[in-house]
């Protein structure tokens, strides 16, 4: 299926600096709609880092140069949009849950809030389409005015996920979203993960190469600020063409 | 597709429990591709940074400001009156000429440079040993109720107000002294001065050397104890040494607040112009000085004139103080006092 | 080598003793001292203490709010900015540790100075008399740099999550400030502004010559333009701080003047005591309790 996609975000010869340290080399691949992408690799490979440089987080660093090209459907993010634009239309949920300290209801229509939607009816609409898109409706309907801070990690991620659907993003970035969870939360994530496909293009960052295989469906490998392979998930796990990549998902390499 | 390899839960499962949602209106869209005008980012960003930067330009004006303004007026007595700086610091000779224009008088401030250096001296020779044992206390041998008592009870020490330490040793302190020592000008003297000093800054010194005391790596007197020390040899010997800098700190930060303290010294310090015959006799300070006559004095005259140059004095040595602790600690005021 | 260790023992068990002693005399020092101000200040009360003549400490007690109240309309907006300043914009350059070194400048500087300042430039030079106003703006002078560096110190230490998280959805860094950090260091806000207040009220030296040592006010009188109308700020006014410190040379002018000071003094604590208190709650409370209701 992936053959036949159209592709969401093009990714032309990309090089980043942090400072003097060459820290993506030169990173060219094609991330189709409404699928997958799962980014693999040893820690400090860069994937979390080409994660960025999708929704220009990078940005917020001091000392990052960027060269070459990022295309949002055919659009460069880097000439012919800025930050803010960007980063409503690509969404992102992080490592560690980070709800904000207010109310749970607070928290998701915040975005909505900064876009300038003010009616309250209005907000209550997307807030309960948000949650229950990322199936956390029924946990939280009774709750709204609750603090975020009060809830499970597994809840504060599916939260955090509502938030970002609240923008409504085309591009959802997974920065390692299950690793502070435990099984069970991490299940339901990755299922929620594969039900938005439908309407969103999905990049995650794991470093847990069977998440990537039950999500995922391409996956590319990240090493040393390369993009060392990159192709269907099932491909790439059954049957990798580099030798770097056999080595890094048979285990047998740091 | 399938996730094969693993047979964890397929793809093809989870697309059947897709809600029926709710994907927005294509027509939503539109929003996204209007760029940003230049009137959003002003509204959204560079007004509210602008303002910030401005507060933050603010302060260092205001401090270039009170600077530049004490300069200009304190420097009036060598400029315009042309007396020299040594008579100024040196000189006892305080007759200064008290009209807008006369001239010609002594603007010795020797009496209350000395004063201030001496009570804030004594002070600190009287509190210091104190403090180091109190900041001892509340880290090394009681914690735990050095935390939940003496922390703060310490707090109520910085919390009463100046006057109200003046106006105790008014009417406390200075017949106190009166009755045990009969010193001959009553119990206003440089000991009164002292007393109520040392009892302000003691909380400014323990604070500062108990965090000092406390940042010291508990890993220096696992390895002193390990080594078959006593408490005292650990603290003495290992603690201490280690924290000197943070108490030197704490020390000077103490000064500072003495050496700039107005009214409580002025209201104990007896107000004499002439040096001290010993402890139990009055004499005057800088601060106490300055807030007795500014107000009385002719503005712009020699001896208006000469109190702001003693106000000059008193702001370069403060100035003076931070560069010190700068110097000690490698660090700003603001974090050791935090 | 047994008497080495020995002697080493006792001189551990003499210094413990010793140390109890001084903490122990400092915790009853403060105790009594506190006490002393507080039950003798309250011995010297008589009816009328808090009427608005010369035997009462009304319209002393009126000014000290009044003017802490300018002194922070003045000092928070100004201080919580340049707080966001330098937590949030400031680059590490040699304006931002020149903002540094001027920030630690004005919280080291004697109150008296800046008392003088504040007379050279609000009375002086503008040729006023004595107002509540230029006190007022001493006294902000005074709470600027704690105001500002309690705000910086709160917003560095919030999550970097919480900027991410809102950058992440679409918002501008100042949106970021305004709606997510600011809303949580609030707290910590507060309980720096609280005591910036407290010494306000206690402040003395600074107010010596700018709003002045006398006080007349008529609470007939709602004209804010004039002199004795209790709500112009552009008026004498004396405080209860700088009260006790006329008291001490009235003595012979006024017959109550030492039961005045006493029992203002005792209020002065009181208060200052009071606002210690509720930013000691308010710190217990930070971290237990978050934020935000549902608007």
């Amino acid at each position: 299926m992936s053959e036949q996609a159209k592709t969401k975000i093009s990714v032309q010869d990309l090089h980043l600096y942090y400072g003097q340290f060459h820290a993506l080399k030169g990173i060219t691949m094609e991330i189709p709609e409404h699928e997958i992408t799962a980014l693999i690799g040893p820690s400090g490979c860069g994937k979390s880092t080409f994660l960025k440089t999708l929704n220009r987080m990078n940005d917020l660093e001091p000392n990052v140069r960027i060269e070459g090209s990022v295309r949002l459907d055919g659009a460069d993010i880097y000439q012919d949009m800025d930050a803010i634009e960007l980063r409503k239309r690509v969404g992102m949920v992080f490592q560690q849950p980070n709800p904000f300290p207010k109310s749970i209801f607070e928290n998701v229509v915040y975005g909505p809030r900064i876009n300038g939607i003010r009616n309250k009816a209005e907000l209550e609409e997307i807030c309960e389409r948000s949650l229950r898109q990322a199936a956390i409706w029924d946990e939280l309907k009774d709750r709204l005015g609750k603090s975020a801070l009060g809830l499970s990690g597994g809840q504060q991620q599916r939260l955090c996920i509502a938030r970002t659907l609240a923008v409504e993003p085309d591009v959802i970035l997974m920065d390692e979203p299950t690793s502070a969870l435990d099984p069970i939360s991490t299940g339901k994530i990755e299922e929620l993960a594969m039900q938005l496909k439908k309407d969103y293009t999905i990049v995650i960052v794991t470093h847990n190469m069977q998440q990537a295989t039950r999500v995922s469906d391409r996956t590319a490998f990240f090493l040393l600020g390369d993009l060392v392979e990159y192709g269907d998930t099932q491909e790439l796990f059954s049957n990798p063409k580099d030798e770097r990549t056999e080595r890094y998902i048979t285990g047998r390499f740091g | 597709m399938e996730s094969t390899i693993l047979n964890f839960g397929t793809q093809a499962d989870a697309a059947g429990h897709r809600p029926a949602a709710l994907k927005r209106e294509d027509s939503m869209s539109n929003v996204h591709a209007s760029k940003k005008t230049k009137g959003y980012y002003f509204r959204k960003e560079y007004l509210g940074r602008g303002i910030a930067t401005g507060c933050g330009l603010f302060i260092v004006v205001l401090t270039l400001a009170i600077g530049v303004f004490l300069l200009v007026r304190g420097t009036g007595t060598f400029t315009r009156f042309h007396h020299s700086i040594l008579e100024f610091l040196f000189s006892s000779d305080w007759s200064p000429v008290d009209t807008a224009t006369g001239s010609g008088g002594g603007v010795g401030a020797a009496v209350f440079i000395a004063g201030s250096l001496l009570t804030c001296g004594l002070a600190l020779l009287m509190i210091t040993p104190f403090s180091i044992g109190a900041a001892i206390f509340m880290t090394e041998i009681a914690p735990k109720s050095g935390e939940k008592i003496f922390r703060p009870a310490v707090e109520i020490f910085v919390g009463i107000p100046s006057v109200v330490y003046g106006w105790i040793g008014l009417t406390v302190l200075v017949p106190w002294i009166k009755n045990v020592f009969h010193p001959k000008m009553g119990g206003y003297s440089v000991l009164a001065a002292s007393i109520v000093l040392a009892v302000m800054i003691f909380p400014t010194i323990t604070t500062v050397a108990a965090d000092a005391i406390r940042s010291t790596p508990d890993a220096f007197r696992k390895a002193g104890y390990g080594l078959g020390s006593t408490r005292w040899q650990v603290i003495y010997r290992i603690v201490l040494p280690a924290s000197r800098s943070g108490i030197m700190t704490g020390i000077i930060l103490g000064l500072a607040r003495a050496f700039g303290e107005a009214l409580a010294v002025a209201m104990v310090i007896g107000k004499t112009r002439a040096f001290p015959k010993n402890l139990l006799s009055p004499t005057n300070n800088l601060t106490a000085e300055i807030a007795a006559d500014m107000g009385n004095t002719a503005s712009g005259g020699e001896a208006n004139m000469a109190l702001w140059t003693m106000a000059l004095l008193l702001f370069l040595i403060s100035m003076l103080f931070i560069f010190l602790i700068h110097l000690i600690s490698g660090k700003g005021i603001l974090q050791v006092e935090n | 080598m047994q008497a080495r260790i020995r002697s080493a023992r006792r001189t551990d068990e003499v210094m413990t003793v010793v140390f109890y002693a001084v903490g122990g005399f400092f915790l009853v020092l403060i105790l009594i001292l506190a006490g002393y101000i507080i039950i003798n200040g309250l011995r010297s009360y008589y009816p009328g203490i808090f009427g608005t003549t010369s035997s009462g400490i009304g319209n002393q007690l009126f000014n000290t709010v009044y003017l802490v109240f300018w002194s922070l309309l003045i000092s928070v907006p100004i201080g919580v900015l340049a707080g966001i300043y330098m937590a949030e914009y400031a680059k590490p350059n040699k304006l931002t540790k020149f903002l540094r070194i001027s920030i630690e400048s004005l919280s080291s500087l004697p109150s008296i100075v800046v008392g003088l300042f504040g007379y050279l430039v609000f009375i002086l030079m503008t040729g006023a008399k004595w107002n509540l106003m230029a006190g007022a703006l001493a006294v902000s002078i005074l709470s600027l740099p704690s105001i500002t560096t309690t705000t910086e110190d709160a917003m560095k230490s919030l999550p970097k999550s919480y900027k991410a998280g809102s950058m992440a959805l679409g918002a501008t860094h100042w949106t970021t400030i305004i709606k997510v950090l600011l809303p949580a260091c609030f707290p910590r806000i507060i309980t720096g502004v609280i005591l910036a207040a407290g010494r306000g009220f206690g402040e003395a030296a600074a107010l010596l010559y700018t709003a002045g040592q006398s006080t007349v006010i008529n609470w007939n009188n709602w004209n804010l333009t004039s002199k004795t109308c209790p709500l112009n700020p552009f008026r004498p006014g004396e405080t209860l701080a700088l009260h006790i410190w006329v008291m001490r040379t009235e003595g012979s002018l006024n017959p109550n003047s030492e039961k005045i000071a006493n029992f203002s003094a005792a209020v002065l604590v009181i208060i200052v005591l009071l606002f210690s208190l509720a930013a000691r709650m308010i710190t217990k409370h930070i971290g237990r309790k978050a934020v935000g209701e549902k608007a």
